[in-house]
């Protein structure tokens, strides 16, 4: 059990110092022109090659990558060469926005996705899970974008019920001073009591939260489902209702924690689905996170800015789904 | 046995089928079946010949589809089961009147729970105790089926058990609810010899003890005889012989029930005459024949046509043309 | 005994079949889906054909036309430039599927020789190649597509082939697995015995018997693909204009889309219906073919 936990951590830092080393040699083999970026557009030639010597980008490659590294393990991911700040200054600003919105999704996926897989795997080819199938599978079918477009146009075009984007209203900003403990603003207005503020930050996260939480929901519900059913035809669950155990009971305490492992693996997925979601929707609706900050790096070609992105969604994932893994291991089943 | 006496337990005229694409298959079609409160009753038979598909019949516990069952009544106490909603037998029956030993013992117990826990689970449900009392109970139940070291089996995981002690908790988990019919679906079917001596003698000890009624279904004639007051042989769905289980296994009348005893050996020095078994691949579909037509060794014309049960004394009924009335 | 033995299996083979057919049959949704799938391959195979460079398509051609509402004209009406934009969203099914088949396709080709290879030869290259297969799963969904195809440039080829880069392990996981299995048969065995060159044994014995849940894999991702392509040219590193690609139709019209909600919303529909009708039927496949979910 220990040395499992052990060989599963040894392995998601393998697999994370090769995310690093992959999207570096990316961002290096592939066309793209960084000392340019650096400069500006109206730059000289004698300012270009300049840049290049700043960068170092005229040394060796093996010899870039090791200075790369060598300033990442100090907990360094460079300049942005876009704002020639510190990406990991400019992160510690653009992550508690985005935790908001995979929070919410997150937690969503969990009460909405799971019930809703677990009836339907119950209620197993009668209309109830006719519904919640096309449901699951409607919702990881809808482009997220998308969605953000018509939801902004029912909401705030057509009934003028909520705003079209941001994270609290410009005039409020003004009017009060805006709570920075975590970063989360919906958190924050709470805690320090300011209700104007909450309602407000409250209707802005309600339609980025939507859209984003509906491929998890959807994702998490179909899985549900599929490891429900395999656990429902188990002998011990007809044994169980031999006994005259309750159907509730059954579905809520046995099948459910036999399906845990499944469920932890399937919320580290989605987890990781919803950070690059962001990437589409966060722009949309103005909101301040991780997602517009690497969709403005992409265009411009940002490269510290966009390997800081990738390794920060990369760790979590990983971290989530060595997290899940380790859920399994738990499991008395594979215990040894 | 006297005929006015309401049995306990009393299928009568149960047929079941399996719809797959291929249509309509008969799984089960038995004429009657009468246990009384209290006693032991055997059903033997091959492998698919529908042992299960009864016992989770009596329980609604058949998957349906692909099951279905077509016609018949299963009276408990005059109560017909079949009739009762599923809610009903959740309520009523399962666990609270029936409960069953199932014949797996490595698949039959939740993995992610101890022991204990699952006992207390059944225990807080059907005899209404608290949690603590349950504990008492858990206890006390795995004591009264003989496991060795009670106390620590309460918190162990069922992989941390063996095939035997396994079994002992599922026949413990059967009895915590307080049923008083308990089906066992060859509970002994997993288990090395040496330990299914133990388990039978277990269930039969129990059986005697708490008084409750038994159906023991298996596919060994000998589990049966040491067990059962009254037997039955099943094959292909329908019951072929049946009465008192020494009468029938002393004294077969059907050309299968002598197969199947004549199958076993019984002692070191006795030779299998396995010429008595015919083994053909030619399968006749002869509608209104005899269900063992094909295989039997002794069959005539009339058994083309002729299918009736024949009383071969009070205590023993055969379905065979050939056999001869008492 | 050898007629006998191919019989029985041509007679299992069959079965199979009819039961799979029977299956589908019985499966309504997926049946209907099956049926989507066929109009859809249809729209995408004869639109090009009746549509070919259609000045409503891709060029500027009736300024005076822009922005109008879905009319009978125009079914579901114009854009920025006056184009017709149910022609567009016709043209944009031959783009989507063939894009989608090309990158599954690709992601196939590099993924089953490396996953093959590994479950071959176990060991030392086994675990090397699982190990780099497990680097490249490290990357949440879609970011390493994002991330190559905003490296290579803005380009449709590119999103395609970024795609393909960032999907292949998913069917090294596959084949791998059924590498694994299928060393150990009889007829692999024999073939070793006889001294057959390991490369032959891989392309002969190993790679086509682990094609049939690489294909079951592969239909159930073609929707989840349509989409990554739709988002990637949606962040502008995809189709470019005046390309009618789903994904840049409703980036474009983000524009003008609170003044004109039919140039969103149809684009959008058409993406979701799609993926909608391929995930249906990877669905229905997988629960007619896994055994596991089968019951009878």
């Amino acid at each position: 059990m220990k040395k499992y936990i052990f060989k599963r951590i040894l392995l998601g830092l393998l697999v994370l110092a090769g995310v690093v080393t992959i999207t570096f040699f990316l961002t290096r083999v592939l066309p793209s022109n960084p000392a340019a970026q650096w400069v500006g557009p109206r730059a000289t030639p004698e300012q270009i090659a300049a840049a290049i010597k700043t960068l170092g980008l005229d040394k060796p490659l093996i010899v870039q990558y090791k200075t790369y590294v060598l300033n990442l393990l100090k907990g360094d991911l460079g300049v942005s060469l876009r704002s020639k700040q510190p990406v990991l200054t400019e992160l510690k600003t653009y992550v508690p926005p985005t935790l908001e919105l995979v929070l919410i999704s997150t937690v969503f996926a969990v009460i909405i996705g799971i019930p809703l897989g677990l009836y339907s795997a119950k209620k197993k080819d009668k209309l109830l899970d006719h519904f919640c199938r096309f449901f699951s599978v409607g919702a990881v079918s809808l482009p997220t974008f998308w969605v953000a477009l018509f939801l902004q146009l029912i909401f705030y075009r057509w009934l003028q019920l909520l705003p079209l984007g941001g994270q609290l209203d410009a005039k409020l900003k003004l009017m009060y001073e805006v709570p920075k403990i975590t970063g989360m603003l919906t958190f924050d207005t709470l805690i320090t009591g300011n209700m104007t503020l909450f309602v407000d930050a409250l209707k802005h996260i309600i339609l980025p939260g939507i859209t984003i939480s509906l491929y998890p929901i959807g994702l998490v519900a179909r899985m549900t489902r599929s490891a429900l059913l395999e656990i429902l035809g188990e002998d011990y669950i007809k044994a169980a209702k031999s006994y005259g155990l309750k159907d509730n009971l059954i579905l809520w305490k046995y099948a459910l924690k036999n399906s845990l492992g499944t469920t932890a693996t399937v919320l580290a997925l989605s987890v990781g689905y919803t950070l690059v979601d962001t990437f589409l929707v966060e722009a949309i609706f103005n909101w301040p996170g991780v997602g517009n900050y690497i969709s403005t790096a992409v265009m411009s070609m940002d490269y510290p800015a966009i390997i800081g992105v990738t390794l920060l969604s990369a760790s979590s994932y990983v971290i989530l789904n060595l997290i899940a893994d380790i859920i399994i291991a738990v499991d008395p089943r594979v215990r040894t | 046995m006297t005929e006015s006496k309401v049995p306990y337990l009393h299928i009568k005229d149960l047929k079941v089928n399996f719809k797959t694409h291929e249509g309509t298959k008969k799984i089960l079609d038995i004429d009657e079946i009468k246990i009384d409160k209290g006693q032991a009753y055997g059903i033997i038979g091959e492998s698919g010949t529908g042992k299960t598909v009864l016992a989770l019949t009596i329980l609604k516990l058949l998957e349906m589809p692909p099951g279905e069952i077509a016609s018949g009544r299963i009276l408990l106490d005059g109560d017909d089961l079949l009739k009762k909603t599923d809610k009903q037998m959740e309520r009523e029956v399962r666990g609270k009147k029936i409960s069953m030993i199932f014949q797996d013992p490595m698949s039959t117990l939740n993995p992610v729970y101890t022991v204990g826990d699952q006992l207390i689970n059944v225990l807080v449900k059907n005899q209404n105790l608290k949690k603590k009392e349950a504990k008492v109970k858990a206890l006390e139940m795995l004591k009264l089926v003989d496991l060795p070291d009670p106390e620590r089996c309460m918190d162990k995981y069922p992989h941390e058990l063996s095939g035997g002690q396994r079994q002992r908790v599922i026949i413990a988990l059967a009895l915590s609810c307080g049923a008083e019919f308990i089906i066992a679906d060859e509970p002994t079917r997993n288990l090395d010899v040496t330990i299914q001596a133990g388990i039978l003698k277990l269930i039969k000890n129990l059986q005697r003890t708490l008084n409750v009624t038994v159906l023991f279904i298996a596919n060994n004639p000998g589990l049966i005889s040491s067990t059962c007051d009254n037997a039955a042989v099943l094959y292909k769905g329908e019951i072929v012989e049946q009465g008192n289980t020494r009468e029938v296994l002393k004294n077969p009348k059907h050309p299968y029930t002598f197969v199947l005893l004549n199958a076993i050996p019984k002692s070191k020095n006795e030779k299998i005459n396995l010429s008595r078994i015919a083994i053909t691949d030619v399968e006749e579909n002869l509608d209104g024949a005899c269900i063992y037509y094909n295989k039997c060794i002794k069959k005539t014309d009339d058994c083309k046509t002729l299918q009736k049960n024949i009383k071969i004394s009070e205590t023993h009924t055969v379905k065979c043309c050939l056999a001869e009335e008492n | 005994m050898n007629t006998y033995n191919s019989w029985k299996k041509i007679k299992s083979k069959y079965a199979q079949l009819r039961l799979n057919i029977y299956l589908l049959k019985k499966n309504t949704l997926t049946k209907w889906a099956l049926y989507g799938v066929v109009l859809l391959t249809l729209i995408a195979l004869i639109v090009p054909i009746i549509l070919p460079e259609d000045v409503h398509v891709t060029q500027d051609a009736n300024p005076r036309d822009k922005l109008l509402p879905p009319s009978s004209d125009h079914l579901f009406g114009t854009d920025e430039l006056g184009r017709d934009i149910f022609k567009r969203v016709l043209l944009g099914t031959n783009i989507s599927l063939r894009t989608a088949v090309l990158a599954v396709g690709a992601a196939i080709l590099i993924g089953v020789p490396i996953g093959a290879v590994a479950g071959y030869y176990g060991g030392f290259t086994d675990e090397l190649l699982m190990r780099l297969t497990d680097i490249f799963l490290g990357f949440p969904p879609l970011l390493l597509a994002i991330v190559i195809a905003a490296f290579l440039g803005p380009d449709l080829n590119n999103a395609t082939l970024a795609i393909a880069l960032s999907w292949w392990p998913w069917y090294t996981r596959i084949v791998r697995g059924q590498a694994v299995s299928l060393t150990e048969r009889p007829f692999v065995k024999a073939a070793q015995a006889m001294g057959t060159p390991s490369a032959r044994i891989i392309l002969k014995h190993i790679i086509p018997n682990c094609i049939a849940p690489v294909i079951v894999q592969a239909s159930m991702d073609i929707g989840g693909v349509i989409l990554t392509i739709a988002a990637i040219s949606f962040l502008g590193l995809g189709a470019q204009p005046p390309t009618p690609e789903w994904g840049l139709m409703v980036s474009t019209s983000r524009n003008y889309f609170l003044n004109a909600w039919w140039y969103s919303i149809f684009p959008g529909l058409a993406i979701f219906f799609t993926v909608l009708i391929f995930n249906l039927l990877g669905d229905g496949l997988r629960e007619i073919l896994d055994p596991k979910t089968r019951k009878n």
